[in-house]
C-alpha cells in the first residue's frame, strides 16, 4: 500500500535525523554571527559581502567567531524573517542582512528579539525606527564612483585629443556621449551615476550622459541590450549600476569589432570578460564595516545605528586599471584618491554642477544648488537640507544616515525613463 | 537468406503493458526507486565533495526538522504546497491541463493583501478573515473560470490559456506592489500591519514556535480530507473521472460536460486562490511577484506523483519541501550551493517518476 511508501519516507528521514544529531556540537563560548544573503558566492554583490565577512573574521580571530550563513534568501518575500528567527534559535546574537528588501522583515524579528542585534546593510529606516537593536550600514560608494569617473574622463580626453571620435560620438552641442546602465531610479543609483558623471567632468568638461534603467539588479540580457543601444547611439563610455557582466561583455564585443567604446564596471573586476574594453570598476571593501561591527560585538560595545565610510577608511576603491586606460591615469587617480582621503575634495561640490529649481531644490541665478531637501527618514519624501559649506553632504552617517540620499537630478544627465 | 525474412526474430527485449498490478507492488517499486535515488545521490555527494553522504542527509534533516520551529515551518510550507496540489487534482483528473495555479495563487494573494491593507485595522478580525477567504477563493476561481469558459465555448487550448493567465497575474501583482508600496518608492510592500497584525491569520496557543503555524496546517488538512472524499465518493468526483476518461462517454451517459468543466475549474481555481490566502495572511504577510515561489508549477509534480490521491499528496509535498529545506541547510553547513541540492532533487524526481514506467510496463527478455 501507500503506507509502505510513507513508511519508507519516514524511515529514511528518521535515520537521517539520528545521524544529524551527533554532528553538531558547538562550544558555547564563541560569538555566533548570522548572515542573511540575497545570493551566494556566484553573484558579485553577495560575494563582496561574503569576502568582507571572511576577512573580518580572519582579522578578529577565527577561534572567537562562528558564522552561520543563510544563502539565497529572497528579498521580495518574507524569507528574511524566518531566516532571522532561525538564526536567533541557533544562538546567533548578531545578525546581518545584505539586501534592501530584507529590511522590513528583519525589523520584524528585531522587535521580537530585543536582545539580539540586527543590522540591515543598505537599509535606510534605522534612524526613524529608533530601536536599540536595529542598525543600518552602507559604504560611501559614491566616492569610488567618482574615481572611476575620473578614469573614464582621462580616456575621453585622450580619445578627443587623438581625434579618434567621429560626429556620432558628440551631441549637437559638442558634448561627448556617455551611457549608464542603472537598475532602478533610486537614490543609491542616482547618487552613484551623478558621482561618476562629476568624476568625468573633473577631467573633461564637455560630456553628456544618458541613463537607462533595467528595473532589475541582475539581468545579463537587459543590461547587454541597454549597453548595445547606447553604443548604437554613439556613446564612448558605458558604465553600470547593476550586478551582471552583461554590459561589459556587450562593450567588449563592439570594441573588438572596431567601435570606439570602453566600459567602467561595478563591484567586480571586469577585465576577465572585457580585457580590452574595461578600464576599471568601482568597488566596496565590506571587510572594513564587518571588522568594525563584529569587533564591537566581541568587545560587547554598541554598533552605530548608521555607519558609512569611504576612502578615508579604505572602505571603497577601484579595481586594477585596464590596459586601455589613458596614459597618466594611475597618477591622476592617486591624486584624486588622496584628496578624497584627506577630505579636501568633496564629490558633490555645488560649484561643479548646475540643476533646475524644483520641489525641495533651490538654486541661485547661476543654477548652483543652494538647498536640497533629501529623504533621510526613509519615507522617500525629502525633508532635510543636506547642502552645507558649498557641497552636498552625502552618506553622512553621523548626522543623517548611511544609505545614499542624493537623488537630485543635475544638468547634463538625461534619464531615459520611457522604459518604466 | 529468404528464411530470415519470413521468420520473425524475437527481439532481445520486449516491453509489454501491464495491468492490474497490486497496490502494494506498485508502491514497493516506488519505494525502491526512492531508495536507489538516495544511493545515487550519496554517490554523487561523495564523489563531488568527499563529504560523508550520511552526514549530508543528516544536515538536510536538521534543516527541515532540527528545531521545533523548523519542523513547523516545514509543515506549514508543506501545507501551502499541498493546498495548491489539492486545487490542481480535480482539474488534472478531468484532463483539463490547469497550468495556471501560479496565477491563481497570486490573484488570491492580491485579494488577501487588499483586505489586510484596507480592512485589517478597521474591521473585527473574524470578519476580515471571512472576507479574505471569500475574496481570495473568488479571485482564484475567476482566474480558473476564464480559461474554462473559453474552452467550453470556443474549444481554446487550456494549457496555453492558463499558462498565459499566469503572466497577467504576475503583472497584476507588480501593479499592486507599485500601488501599495511602503514606503513609497521602495518597490516593495514590506510587512503589512506589522504592529497591529490586522488581517494576520490568528495564532493558536501561546508557544511562539508552534502557534503561528497551526491554523494553516489545520485548514489544509481539512481540505485534504474533503478533496479525498470529494473525488472518491461523490457524484461530482465520479463525473470528473468520467469526463477525464472520455468526454463522449460522459455525454452519452447524459452528463452536462460543459457544466462539469466550469464547475471543476471554479473549485480548482478557488482552492489555489485559498492557497494564496493562507500564504499571504498566514505566512508571508506581504505580497510580491515572488510570494508563490513557483508552487503553482511544483504542485503539478505533487498532484501527478500522487496520482491525484489527496492523502498521498501529503507525503509527496513533504518530500519536496524536505528537499528544499535540506538544500539551504547543506548550503549553510557545507557551503554546497543550491545547485548541488537541485541536482539531488533532480535525481530523486527522475527515479520516482521513472519508476512509473516499470509500474505500467513489463520488460520481457528473450529467452535463453
Amino acid at each position: 500500500m501507500k503506507k509502505i511508501f510513507a513508511l519508507l519516507l519516514v524511515l529514511c528521514m528518521a535515520t537521517a535525523l539520528f545521524v544529524g544529531c551527533g554532528t553538531t556540537e558547538n562550544e558555547g563560548t564563541k560569538l555566533k554571527v548570522g548572515v542573511i544573503l540575497i545570493g551566494d558566492e556566484n553573484e558579485g554583490y553577495t560575494y563582496a559581502h561574503i569576502k568582507g565577512i571572511q576577512d573580518a573574521v580572519k582579522a578578529l580571530g577565527e577561534d572567537k567567531i562562528e558564522v552561520i550563513w543563510k544563502y539565497n534568501t529572497a528579498d521580495n518575500t518574507d524569507a528574511a524573517y524566518p531566516a532571522a528567527v532561525d538564526l536567533v534559535e541557533q544562538g546567533c546574537t548578531y545578525i546581518f542582512s545584505n539586501s534592501y528588501g530584507h529590511q522590513s522583515h528583519v525589523l520584524r524579528a528585531a522587535k521580537e528579539y530585543p536582545n539580539v542585534k540586527f543590522v540591515a546593510v543598505t537599509g535606510d529606516t534605522a534612524k526613524k525606527d529608533n530601536l536599540a537593536n536595529f542598525s543600518n550600514a552602507f559604504n560611501a560608494t559614491y566616492q569610488s564612483r567618482y574615481v572611476s569617473g575620473v578614469v573614464a574622463g582621462m580616456k575621453i580626453k585622450e580619445l578627443v585629443e587623438s581625434g579618434k571620435l567621429t560626429d556620432k560620438n558628440y551631441d549637437e552641442n559638442g558634448n561627448v556621449k556617455v551611457g549608464y546602465v542603472g537598475a532602478f531610479p533610486y537614490a543609491e543609483v542616482v547618487s552613484g551615476y551623478t558621482a561618476f558623471y562629476l568624476g568625468i567632468k573633473s577631467v573633461y568638461d564637455k560630456v553628456v550622459m544618458n541613463v537607462s534603467y533595467t528595473e532589475s539588479w541582475f539581468s545579463i540580457t537587459a543590461e547587454a541590450a541597454a549597453a548595445e543601444a547606447f553604443i548604437a547611439d554613439g556613446c564612448v563610455i558605458i558604465s553600470q549600476h547593476a550586478d551582471s557582466t552583461g554590459a561589459p561583455s556587450a562593450v567588449e564585443a563592439k570594441n573588438k569589432a572596431g567601435t570606439v567604446v570602453y566600459c567602467v564596471g561595478y563591484n567586480i573586476d571586469m577585465l576577465s570578460v572585457a580585457p580590452t574594453a574595461a578600464l576599471t570598476s568601482a568597488t566596496n571593501d565590506w571587510s572594513v564595516y564587518y571588522t568594525y561591527a563584529i569587533g564591537q560585538a566581541l568587545k560587547g560595545e554598541a554598533i552605530a545605528t548608521n555607519w558609512s565610510k569611504g576612502y578615508a577608511d579604505d572602505a571603497v576603491g577601484i579595481t586594477a586599471l585596464g590596459t586601455s586606460c589613458a596614459a597618466g591615469t594611475a597618477e591622476k587617480v592617486a591624486t584624486v584618491e588622496a584628496a578624497l582621503k584627506d577630505g579636501s575634495l568633496n564629490v558633490f561640490d555645488t560649484a561643479t554642477f548646475t540643476a533646475k529649481a524644483a520641489d525641495g531644490v533651490k538654486v541661485d541665478e547661476n543654477g548652483k544648488v543652494t538647498e536640497y531637501l533629501a529623504d533621510i527618514d526613509g519615507d522617500f519624501v525629502g525633508e532635510t537640507n543636506v547642502v552645507k559649506n558649498g557641497y552636498i553632504d552625502e552618506s553622512n552617517s553621523d548626522e543623517f544616515r548611511s544609505a545614499p540620499y542624493f537623488a537630485l537630478r543635475i544638468d547634463g544627465i538625461i534619464e531615459n525613463t520611457a522604459a518604466e | 537468406m529468404s528464411n530470415l525474412q519470413t521468420k520473425t526474430r524475437e527481439p532481445f527485449l520486449r516491453i509489454v503493458k501491464r495491468d492490474g498490478m497490486k497496490a502494494w507492488q506498485s508502491w514497493g517499486i516506488r519505494g525502491i526507486a526512492l531508495l536507489v535515488a538516495l544511493i545515487i545521490c550519496a554517490l554523487f555527494v561523495y564523489t563531488i565533495t568527499e563529504l560523508n553522504p550520511l552526514s549530508v542527509y543528516g544536515s538536510m534533516a536538521k534543516g527541515a526538522f532540527g528545531t521545533t520551529r523548523r519542523m513547523w515551518i516545514t509543515f506549514q510550507d508543506t501545507a501551502i504546497l499541498l493546498c495548491v496540489a489539492l486545487g490542481l487534482a480535480p482539474a488534472f483528473k478531468m484532463k483539463f491541463w490547469n497550468i495556471g495555479a501560479e496565477g491563481q495563487i497570486l490573484v488570491g494573494g492580491i485579494a488577501t493583501a487588499a483586505c489586510m491593507i484596507y480592512f485589517g485595522e478597521i474591521l473585527p478580525p473574524w470578519l476580515t478573515i471571512l472576507i479574505m477567504v471569500l475574496t481570495s477563493a473568488g479571485a482564484g476561481a475567476l482566474w480558473g473560470l476564464i480559461p474554462a469558459l473559453f474552452k467550453t465555448k470556443w474549444n481554446t487550448n487550456e494549457t496555453l490559456f492558463t499558462l498565459m493567465m499566469n503572466y497577467i497575474a504576475i503583472q497584476l501583482t507588480a501593479f499592486f506592489v507599485a500601488k501599495w508600496e511602503n514606503p513609497i518608492g521602495s518597490n516593495s510592500v514590506g510587512v503589512i500591519n506589522p504592529d497591529s497584525k490586522g488581517g494576520w491569520l490568528p495564532e493558536i496557543g501561546t508557544n511562539p514556535r508552534v502557534s503561528p503555524y497551526i491554523l494553516p496546517v489545520t485548514i489544509v488538512l481539512a481540505l485534504t480530507v474533503f478533496m479525498f472524499f470529494y473525488l472518491k465518493n461523490t457524484k461530482h468526483g465520479y463525473e470528473i473521472s468520467i469526463v477525464g476518461d472520455s468526454e463522449n462517454t460522459a455525454r452519452y451517459a447524459g452528463m452536462n460536460v460543459k457544466k462539469i468543466v466550469l464547475r471543476t475549474m471554479l473549485i480548482s481555481g478557488g482552492i489555489c486562490g485559498l492557497a494564496g490566502f493562507i500564504n499571504v495572511s498566514g505566512a508571508c504577510h506581504t505580497i510580491s511577484e515572488g510570494v508563490s515561489g513557483g508552487r503553482g508549477f511544483t504542485a503539478i509534480i505533487v498532484a501527478w506523483l500522487a496520482k491525484f490521491n489527496a492523502f498521498v499528496m501529503i507525503f509527496v509535498s513533504l518530500l519536496l519541501v524536505f528537499l528544499e529545506k535540506g538544500a539551504s541547510q547543506i548550503a549553510s553547513d557545507y557551503g554546497l550551493n543550491n545547485e548541488a541540492s537541485e541536482i539531488m532533487k533532480g535525481i530523486i524526481l527522475f527515479f520516482v517518476l521513472g519508476s512509473e514506467f516499470f509500474i505500467n510496463y513489463r520488460l520481457i527478455f528473450r529467452k535463453k
